[in-house]
């Protein structure tokens, strides 16, 4: 009788910290008469400091929340740091800007659909799905207009694919400017797709002959638009509504995106709600102002869709250092938009000498692969570093080898290894080497 | 009663095909889903905004002169972009930084970079002003695109720009351009051992002590522009 008032009365005084529990008023009755029992418990139970074995801990002793107490589920409160994070000094406002995935504190091939990276243009709309639309004319034979429900209905396809903007890495071309993972690499993510193949969309409305070009159109306020070939629209692009087994976050196009596997981010249109066939590319402002790369001379390459192999030690880094010496897997993730990834090549000295990690399953075609290698840590100066080589033999380049040809000034598709500095304390700094 | 006889083989074929229907539908049939409705003419003509590049194709009627532009500019765009098309703050300028490509710090704007006249007119009509985009009349647009080419001097003051003169203007970088990737420009060969002397490596840059990267634990960080 006496243990369980006890128990009563703890779990009551753990209720008591959580606004949305009504305590029971019989159980507040009981709790005054086991006022003395509970001080006693609380002499010579667990602290914070001592809560490990042979100590039990709180949770364990107490009755946890019930179901539907977080009808959406939320990470635990101490991952509250595990956020998207931008760059303020970047962009004039956060309206058309980027945030940055954070890849320090992620562990597979998926990025959760909240920790996804952003990219706008004229802000997030807030689409509503039933007055969403899709249409579709231009050079075909039955131009149509979709609901969402109509969409839905066509056959479905899910895929793994990575979406990585051509921007990210841009900030390093002339130096090593920001010390994190996160903001030189977190404009790359990867999730399950599920939609329809543009090919069965394109089908349905018959190309007419002279069909070439696609312009891709999104319905916020940037009207973002891109041309693509119809060659990559018919092989393997897809119209989406759902990410990771959900409907599409706001974020990334709710309701409706266009997913190119393997071309940079800005052309997997979000909120799409047009699609016109024709026979030449439009050359949008986001074709030709935006995302061509400016070379040394002068010139300028247009319609530079394509992600080269890139990879990066995702630990250590800089937001996740070494404790000591001792052996430690050296963990990372690596990505082409050719197809597969075929092998990682990890350095510890600086691309002296190279060890082939381990691919880790699955190894998908234009997904995230992740890769690992043991690493026995002396305690000494140390440079990491990855080299992806892809399924079509092309080998992810140094960033000297890609000035060479590109110069520093053409801020897009900087898919060079990545140096990571290991310091004596176990400190990891973003660096370059000459 | 022959009617009814005459039903049997209608009925077995409507079930071959509903069995066909399924892997036929698979294979990519051509046989539409028949999904959705028709896009009627206004339908399209509502959302068919766009106005290709090179050619001007999808220009609508209307014009607009540069002195007009310069009235809506000043109203609409001059306090991002500044009454010249400097740029205010981070927004983008506009207009200058000609010969600059080669530049250790290049500026590309509408004058310097942008290869065709066009595409300004369709990015204002489809995205500006920036808070409240597709409110500009066609005129305003055609009248907005005339002000800003001539703040970069190719086109005289006179200048009135319609579907007609706007897809001849020429701009001064549209040569500048290659519309084919010629990637793999890199060829990295996969070197496994001594690929280099580890005591000739140096760091020659390093973000350690710049001050430029935002916090990665806690609340977002909310550094000011430098």
């Amino acid at each position: 009788m006496s243990f369980s008032l006890l128990r009563d009365a703890r779990k009551a005084s753990l209720a008591a910290g959580s606004e949305r529990v009504q305590i029971p008023r019989r159980l507040l009755l009981k709790m005054a008469g086991a006022a003395a029992g509970a001080a006693a418990l609380s002499s010579s139970g667990a602290r914070a400091d001592d809560a490990v074995p042979p100590a039990d801990n709180e949770w364990s002793q107490s009755l946890g929340a019930g179901v539907v107490d977080q009808p959406y589920g939320k990470p635990s409160s101490e991952q509250a740091g595990v956020i998207r994070r931008n760059v303020p000094w970047l962009t004039a406002g956060t309206e058309s800007s980027i945030s940055f995935s954070p890849l320090q504190s992620l562990h597979g091939i998926i990025t959760p659909n909240s920790l996804f990276f952003e990219r706008y243009h004229a802000g997030r709309p807030d689409v509503e799905a039933d007055k969403h639309r899709l249409m579709i004319h231009g050079l075909v034979d039955r131009p149509i207009i979709l609901t969402m429900k109509d969409i839905m209905r066509f056959p479905s396809t899910s895929r793994i694919h990575f979406i990585e903007c051509p921007a990210n890495g841009g900030m390093e071309w002339r130096g090593a400017q920001l010390n994190s993972l996160q903001f030189t690499h977190g404009m790359v993510s990867c999730a399950e797709w599920t939609g329809v193949k543009l090919s069965t969309l394109l089908e349905e409305v018959g190309l007419k002959k002279d069909a070439k070009w696609l312009l891709v159109e999104g319905a916020d306020g940037a009207h973002m638009a891109r041309s693509l070939p119809l060659d990559k629209c018919l092989d393997d692009c897809l119209v989406v509504y759902a990410q990771n087994g959900e409907a599409l976050r706001p974020e990334q196009g709710y309701p409706l995106r266009l997913i190119v596997p393997g071309w940079e981010g800005n052309v997997s249109v979000k909120w799409l709600r047009r699609i016109k066939v024709g026979d030449k590319p439009w050359y949008t402002r986001e074709e030709t102002s935006k995302y061509t790369d400016l070379m040394p001379d002068g010139k300028s390459r247009g319609f530079t869709w394509l992600i080269d192999a890139k990879s990066v030690i995702t630990f250590p880094c800089p937001e996740v250092p070494l404790s000591g010496p001792g052996l430690y897997e050296i963990r990372g993730l690596a990505w082409t938009g050719n197809g597969r990834i075929k092998e990682v090549h990890v350095s510890t000295d600086g691309g002296a000498n190279w060890r082939q990690a381990e691919l880790k399953e699955p190894v998908l075609s234009k997904a995230l692969t992740r890769f690992t290698i043991p690493w026995r840590w002396d305690g000494k100066p140390a440079f990491l570093e990855s080299r992806a080589v892809d399924e079509t033999g092309f080998v992810q380049p140094t960033l000297a080898a890609l000035r060479k040809v590109r110069g520093t000034n053409s801020i897009y598709h900087n898919n060079s290894i990545q140096t990571w500095q290991v310091k004596p304390d176990g400190s990891i700094y973003d660096v370059q080497l000459g | 009663m022959s009617s009814s006889a005459n039903l049997l083989p209608v009925m077995f074929a409507a079930a071959l095909l509903a069995v066909n229907a399924v892997p036929a539908l698979a294979a990519g049939a051509h046989k539409p889903f028949g999904y959705g409705t028709p896009a009627t003419a206004e339908q399209i003509k509502g959302w068919d905004i766009d106005a290709r590049g090179d050619d001007g194709k999808g220009l609508p009627p209307g014009k607009g002169d540069v002195n007009h532009g310069a009235e809506v500019f000043a109203d609409q765009c001059a306090s991002c972009h500044g009454t010249f098309g400097e740029g205010e703050g981070r927004y983008p300028k506009l207009a200058g930084g000609n010969g600059s490509l080669t530049a250790d710090r290049p500026e590309p704007t509408v004058g310097s970079y942008w290869p065709f006249a066009v595409t300004l007119w369709d990015y204002i009509n489809r995205a500006m002003p920036f808070p409240t985009p597709r409110t500009l009349s066609a005129d305003d647009v055609y009248a907005l695109t005339a002000y800003i080419l001539n703040l970069n001097n190719i086109v005289p003051a006179d200048f009135v720009a319609d579907k007609e003169s706007l897809p001849k203007v020429k701009m001064p970088n549209h040569d500048s351009f290659s519309w084919q990737d010629p990637r793999p420009d890199t060829t990295m060969k996969p070197c496994m051992t001594k690929c280099v002397d580890p005591s000739t490596l140096k760091i020659v840059s390093t973000a350690e002590g710049k001050d430029l990267t935002p916090r990665t634990t806690g609340p977002l960080d909310d550094m000011q522009p430098k």
